[in-house]
């Protein structure tokens, strides 16, 4: 029987639940409400120059290609089984589109990253 | 002292191969006692009401296997599950789903059949042992890694649970995995390797997506969704580690 | 051999809409769907990084869009969907595991689901402890 390639997307699955599961509120929390509010933490703390500097810096790379890279592919897989359960089928096109775009948007990610500097 | 007899209506799905197109529901008032089954209120249907009504039974105390159908919606023990709980409202009795219809309760389980072999459902030694060597020593913690998968009564309540299974047939499914992992589990089995290639495949462990309604129905707590995931890091770990560590050796 | 024909004709039930028939599986559809949520804000931060990499005009365009009530508001909902997803997911993990022994006896799965919310409470409180103390 032909060996399944599942367990590369499972492990980013995984990797990309765990990470959101120990993180993710506090995040969108910090990200979407308190700082655009100004609520907890100042207004200030998203500020262009404080991130940029947070983003030169590799941890910051690091952090922020973790959140957003494993987030996408975490939810690549669910979305691929999600869609097979609502009976859409697996095909090219599905795959292209549920793996892809994590993909392209990984490439971009560490692109993007990169491309600021340390 | 004479109880009043309650009566209660039982909606059973039916299907003749030869005189119908398609399955219909009909329904019979069946008088019960307290501590009814929905096997027994089955069995007075057959032996009062209507004598064409077929279904599975045996055993009549949940050791069986046989009499696995849906009732009320839940793939259910029809000797293990009681009319009062549905009185006074009807119950409505259908097949195993996710099983093709054979006629009326009995499903065409040939699938599930055929996979239970593909396994290798039976210990394969480490090494070949000899009669005067005794028996094999386990500890009770050795005893407990497979205890629970091997309750396993072959009921198929956790197919008719599994989405997936209904989805695509081809998947091995909750139960056969679980006693894939009952022998993989026992200290006493080497074949573990021999049974990789099944689980790695996308018909075994990776056709599952943790929906965990099988374990949720299995009337014996085997747990096939603990057996399934567990093995999903097991074949993880297999693909990753495969040119590292060769099949067979270490072993 | 027999001559007659084969009566049997099994009877093949459709799968549509089975994830509506069941409580059980509306909870696991909602749990499952808790990753488009998950990929939205993966996208938000991932435009914020694109816009960064433009520069300050750019980026604080950004910025502003996330000060819109209606940005707020699409959070809040991402938070509720973050937090079933952190319950749901450890609820699930035990599943992964093989069995666990402690003192001999065997660690039941609502304990290890638990600990795992315990944990994922304590490190999101604490990630949020961090950014609080953030200096202006």
């Amino acid at each position: 029987m032909k060996r399944a390639n599942d367990p590369i997307f499972w492990a980013l699955f995984g990797a990309g639940g765990m990470l959101a599961a120990l993180v993710g509120a506090a995040l969108v929390f910090v990200t979407g409400i308190a700082a655009p509010l100004g609520m907890l933490v100042s207004q200030d703390l998203m500020r262009y120059q404080r991130v940029l500097g947070f983003a030169q810096h590799w941890l910051g790379k690091a952090i922020v290609f973790a959140v957003i890279v494993l987030f996408l592919w975490h939810a690549a897989l669910r979305i691929f089984h999600m869609l097979h359960d609502f009976g859409i089928h697996a095909g090219t096109g599905v795959k292209l589109v549920c793996f892809g775009l994590p993909l392209l948007s990984t490439i971009a990610a560490a692109y993007w990253l990169l491309g600021l500097g340390f | 002292m004479a109880e009043s007899t309650k009566t209660i209506e039982i909606e059973v799905l039916r299907y003749r191969p030869e005189q119908d197109q398609e399955p219909f529901y009909q329904t019979y008032s069946v008088p019960f006692a307290d501590d009814w089954s929905v096997l027994q209120g089955l069995q007075y249907i057959k032996d009062d009401l209507d004598s064409s009504l077929s279904f599975r039974w045996s055993c009549r105390m949940a050791i069986c296997g046989s009499c696995g159908m849906m009732i009320a919606g839940v793939p259910k023990l029809g000797c293990r599950t009681f009319l009062r709980n549905y009185y006074p409202g009807k119950v409505r009795v259908g097949p195993l789903n996710h099983f093709p219809i054979e006629r009326d309760l009995v499903v065409e389980i040939d699938d599930f059949i055929a996979k239970l072999e593909r396994i290798k459902p039976y210990i394969i030694p480490k090494q070949p042992r000899r009669l005067d060597e005794g028996e094999y020593l386990q500890t009770p913690q050795q005893l407990e890694q497979f205890r629970q998968f091997s309750a396993c009564i072959n009921c198929t309540l956790c197919y008719a649970a599994c989405p997936q299974y209904g989805l695509d047939p081809e998947f091995m499914g909750p139960g056969i995995l679980a006693l894939l992992h009952r022998y993989n589990a026992d200290s006493r089995d080497g074949a573990r390797e021999e049974r990789m290639e099944l689980v790695n495949a996308e018909e075994g462990v990776w056709g599952c997506t943790a929906v965990g309604y099988c374990s949720e129905v299995c009337p014996k707590q085997v747990d096939p969704a603990n057996a399934v995931n567990q093995n999903k890091v097991n074949s993880a770990k297999d693909y990753f580690l495969r040119f590292v560590t060769p099949r067979g050796a270490g072993k | 051999m027999s001559t007659q024909t084969d009566k049997r004709r099994p009877y093949v039930r459709p799968m549509d809409g089975w994830w509506k028939k069941d409580p059980y599986f509306l909870r696991y559809m909602a749990m499952e769907a808790t990753s488009v949520l998950v990929a939205v804000y993966a996208v938000i931060l991932l435009v914020g990084l694109a816009r960064l990499s433009q520069g300050e005009a750019a980026y604080n365009g950004w910025l502003a869009a996330l000060k819109s009530p209606l940005s707020v508001a699409f959070h809040g909902l991402i938070l509720l969907v973050f937090a079933y997803h952190t319950w749901s997911w450890f609820k699930v993990m035990p599943k992964t595991m093989p069995m666990i022994f402690l003192g001999g006896k065997k660690l039941p799965q609502a304990a290890i689901t638990w600990t795992g919310v315990v944990v994922a409470v304590a490190v999101n409180l604490l990630v949020l402890c961090m950014l609080v103390r953030v200096q202006p």
